[in-house]
């Protein structure tokens, strides 16, 4: 059964037409990069999978998105939305940690979503620092604020969030592109991990990123899936003009 | 309880909260607009006051606090602009820059009836001004001063630097950069920012007291050596101090009236004037 | 030629603007300095007014009293020289007034000119007299002894709980009720406010939509702009009453009045400071809470508020700052009375309102006029502390971002 299922979804900012009839399914414990120009509607897509658009005003969405086979937006027969923010995970652009101490950045997901017994949480935050391959750097310092961390720990910290949650999806919207190289190959390695337990749709502007992480790769163009196939095929033998000439990079 | 139980209580708590703000200004506008409304005329405006200020109008006073006004802003317009132009334009040294930013903070902290001390102090009787209308605005165009200044910097500090760079990049020196391209996309919020601290400056009681404001003075000024009477301090005078405090009540309901609607007036003003200039702005 | 003529206005406008720019330093120094003259001339000067002077017999050990011991004696609450470190003795008070206790119209002469030596015998012949009497009347060859008066001093001035600024013959200037009464109108204001500012700020930048905060948005704007006295006629017409008839009063211009008020007052600037430091919140983190599953309230009061915290309490402070000096309001609903405050029901007297209501009839560089500007001096001592105690939680919330 597929993971993730869209159906002819459109997306509206206002009077723009930002997403033009996606359709496409993406099977669980894989990795599928989005990838397109700038504007092209993919990281608007990736936050579909969680309802990040909802936040904005005048957005209008039509279609279905299928989490499990559940539909996400129906109201009354569809999933409810902290259910699904617990099924989904996300990690942004930039390493944004609370205001908190380290411990209690792992631990905000759990206490939201109204877990409060210690030694359970205790137990969740030191396997997410483990699975974000965090643990060993920041094990004697979890009361510290997590603005002492570097910006590649940061991130990774975001990724540790977001795995406390026991999430089957995880969702990286460009996680890499505010870090050095050392710390973008960290994150690398661990998707690569990460993928054996989650389902990963990773939104990149970095072709080689993309080619390195990912099994499955769409290129988004003008608010239009142009294609989406196995990452090797995209890259060496696209079907459209339009992606070899991204993948190529002769435009974007 | 369940989260969603929490959030639905303290949105409301805050909804409510904030509805009391709303209820606070409406309560406050209503009893003013009610009880003055009926005083307002065409002689009430333009009438001596009369019958140790029972009866007549309140010409005086309002000629008194304009004038208090256009003087306090013909001193602190200027200078205010030009200061808030230096301290965001001209100080590259971070340091200076905050040091200048703290002094105009403190400037702006230090209560009305301090800068009343101090213009009596300075102006009325070190300066000899006397108890004038020049003394009065100096005081009162003090106070406005970081007012100014601030309105100054926040609207350049909207303007967006690819402008100065643009302008630079063409030749153009700094200072035909600033009057050429930055004060004209900043004027509107400047202009906006003046036309509110009017509103401060025409309200304000404690810096006149000791530095103009007469008590009674049923005449009109003939030069910036008078004394005058002025709305916020006749108001004062009639609502508490006054020789007939029940009978001058009418007088005071429409005199706050009149301080009301001219703050009303203003801030309208300045809402539409922000409206109009900013959209001329943006089509150019 | 030209460029020349250019190169040098540009100078000359440069010059402009720094003299512009450095107008408000300025300014600062010199209030500080005509501030800070007067006020502190008060404490090399005595608090005797008119040029009283108090003569003892020669025989007496007391050699200085203090204003306050002054106004004990006249108040009889000091009626032995024992308690003033002298012997086992009665005190004998003796004034003008009393003169005709003593002697005849034509003893004193009909232009007074026998008085100085009548004084002066009476002084030599009663030893436990304590006469008051200006220092016209005194003769040369004086047979009793002037019993010096201290300087006003500034533990007295803080500490003191009397504040008669006209009482003779030494005038009473403790501060400490004034300052205690400010304080206690201040901070109620602030107590009474913070709830509905904070609530209003962060509804309206939380929870509102658009819509409804393009409406509250003027409407804060314009609470802002009314001016003083409008706010304390209202008070006084409208709070006082309630007040009075609420909690049957004998009157209702209390401290509570002028907390109520000056509430009303602070709701602008915690309202609009605080709304800016909830709106500096980074959206990413905000998202990153949501994402986890939390919902927006959850997120305003464990990411936003605690992300906001310093700018929120850079608000409070500012909003007491605002109340301690705000003076019209203040002047025309609290009563004014210059006693020590105990409750909230009863009326208080402000630094601010005891300036305004005074300094028009104290005589320029008397005690009392000097003893005002001491009180401005520590009103802008406080209003600055304040300041740098803003700019000090501001920088905090800087560092964070």
């Amino acid at each position: 059964m597929n993971k993730i299922e869209s159906k002819n979804v459109h997306l509206y900012y206002g009077d723009f037409h930002a997403l033009k009839g996606i359709s496409m399914s993406i099977q669980e414990n894989t990795v599928t990069a989005l990838i397109g120009p700038s504007g092209c509607g993919k990281s608007t897509y990736l936050r579909l999978f969680n309802r990040m658009n909802d936040l904005i005003d005048n957005v209008r969405i039509e279609g279905d998105i299928l989490l499990d086979g559940r539909d996400i937006y129906k109201k009354n027969i569809g999933m409810r939305i902290d259910e699904l923010r617990k099924k989904v995970g996300m990690v942004f652009q930039k390493p944004n940690p609370f205001p908190k101490t380290i411990f209690e950045n792992v631990a905000y997901g759990l206490r939201v979503n109204g877990i409060d017994h210690r030694s359970f949480i205790e137990e969740r935050v030191e396997t997410s620092l483990r699975q974000a391959a965090l643990w060993e750097e920041v094990k004697d310092k979890l009361k510290k604020s997590a603005f002492e961390l570097s910006g590649g720990q940061q991130q990774r910290l975001c990724i540790a969030r977001a795995l406390a949650i026991e999430p089957s999806v995880l969702l990286m919207d460009e996680p890499a592109s505010a870090l050095d190289p050392i710390s973008t190959s960290k994150i690398e390695e661990l998707i690569y991990e990460l993928k054996t337990k989650y389902t990963i749709i990773i939104v990149t502007h970095n072709m080689q990123q993309a080619g390195r992480v990912s099994d499955r790769t769409a290129f988004f163009y003008l608010g239009d899936l142009i294609e989406y196939d196995d990452t090797p095929v995209i890259f060496t033998n696209p079907k459209d003009i339009r992606t070899q000439s991204y993948v190529t990079g002769r435009f974007g | 309880m369940t989260k969603q139980t929490k959030e639905y209580i303290a949105f409301w708590i805050f909804r409510i909260l904030s509805f009391i703000v709303l209820a606070i200004l409406i309560w406050i506008l209503y009893f003013i607009f009610v009880r003055g409304w009926h005083m307002l005329s065409w002689d009430f405006l333009t009438k001596m006051p009369e019958d140790g200020m029972t009866k007549g109008g309140i010409y005086p006073a309002i000629i008194g606090t304009l004038y208090l006004v256009a003087g306090s802003m013909l001193f602190a317009f200027p200078i205010g602009v030009l200061a808030g132009i230096y301290i965001h334009e001209y100080t590259n040294d971070s340091k200076f820059k905050r040091f200048m930013k703290l002094m105009t903070n403190n400037l702006a902290g230090i209560p009305s009836i301090v800068f009343g001390l101090f213009g009596m102090s300075l102006f009325v009787k070190t300066l000899n001004f006397g108890d004038s209308i020049l003394a009065g605005s100096l005081t009162l165009g003090l106070l406005a001063l970081p007012v100014v200044i601030r309105v100054t910097e926040e609207a350049l500090i909207a303007v967006d630097d690819s402008f100065r760079h643009g302008s630079l990049a063409l030749g153009a020196s700094k200072l035909i950069t600033i009057r050429k391209v930055v004060l004209p996309i900043a004027m509107p919020n400047i202009l906006t920012g003046l036309i509110l601290s009017i509103g401060r400056v025409s309200g304000e009681t404690a810096p006149i007291l000791f530095t103009v404001a007469a008590y009674f003075l049923p005449k009109l000024p003939t030069s910036i050596f008078d004394q005058v009477m002025a709305l916020p301090y006749h108001l004062y005078v009639i609502s508490t101090s006054g020789t007939k405090v029940q009978e001058s009540r009418d007088m005071a309901y429409g005199t706050a009236l009149v301080l009301v609607l001219f703050v009303l007036i203003l801030n309208l003003l300045a809402n539409a004037l922000r409206r109009y200039l900013g959209n001329k702005v943006k089509m150019n | 030629m030209k460029r020349k003529f250019k190169q040098f206005t540009e100078k000359l406008i440069e010059g402009l603007l720094l003299i512009s720019g450095s107008l408000t330093s300025i300014t600062v120094l010199l209030i500080v300095i005509f501030l800070f003259k007067e006020g502190l001339g008060l404490f090399t000067t005595s608090p005797m007014e008119n040029k009283n002077v108090i003569v003892v017999n020669k025989l007496n050990p007391v050699e200085h009293l203090t204003a306050g011991q002054i106004k004990k004696i006249f108040d009889q609450e000091i009626t032995n020289w024992k308690d003033l470190g002298g012997k086992n003795d009665t005190i004998l008070l003796f004034t003008i007034n009393d003169l005709s206790n003593y002697f005849s119209e034509e003893e004193i002469g009909e232009n007074f000119e026998y008085l100085p030596e009548k004084l002066n015998s009476i002084v030599d012949s009663i030893p436990n007299l304590l006469a008051v009497y200006t220092d016209k009347y005194l003769v040369k060859e004086l047979k009793g002894k002037i019993v010096k008066v201290d300087k006003n001093n500034i533990p007295d001035f803080i500490l003191g709980r009397e504040w008669f600024p006209t009482a003779e013959p030494a005038v009473q200037l403790g501060v400490l009720p004034l300052i205690l009464g400010t304080l206690l109108v201040s901070i109620f204001a602030i107590l009474f406010a913070l709830p509905i500012g904070i609530a209003t700020s962060i509804y309206m930048a939380e929870v509102a939509n658009e819509r409804v905060r393009k409406i509250l948005k003027p409407i804060i704007e314009l609470l802002a702009g009314i001016p003083s006295v409008v706010y304390g006629f209202f008070g006084l017409i409208v709070i006082v009453p309630l007040i009075h008839d609420t909690f049957n009063l004998p009157v209702g211009e209390t401290a509570l009045a002028g907390s109520i008020v000056l509430a009303i007052m602070a709701l602008p600037t915690i309202i609009t400071v605080s709304e800016d430091a909830i709106r500096n919140t980074p959206r990413s983190m905000k998202e990153a809470s949501l994402a986890l599953g939390a919902n927006r309230w959850q997120t305003i009061h464990r990411v936003v508020l605690p992300y906001s915290m310093s700018g929120i309490t850079a608000a409070a402070i500012l909003g007491i700052g605002r109340a301690i000096g705000e003076t019209m309001a203040v002047l025309m609903v609290t009563g004014n009375a210059a006693v020590m405050p105990h409750s909230l029901l009863q009326p208080v007297r402000t630094i601010p309102a005891t300036i305004a209501a005074e300094l028009g009839e104290a005589p320029q560089g008397g005690v009392h006029y000097q003893a005002l500007f001491a009180l401005g001096c520590i009103l802008f001592i406080l209003t600055l502390l304040i300041n740098i105690w803003v700019e000090y939680v501001s920088s905090k919330q800087k560092f964070k971002k």
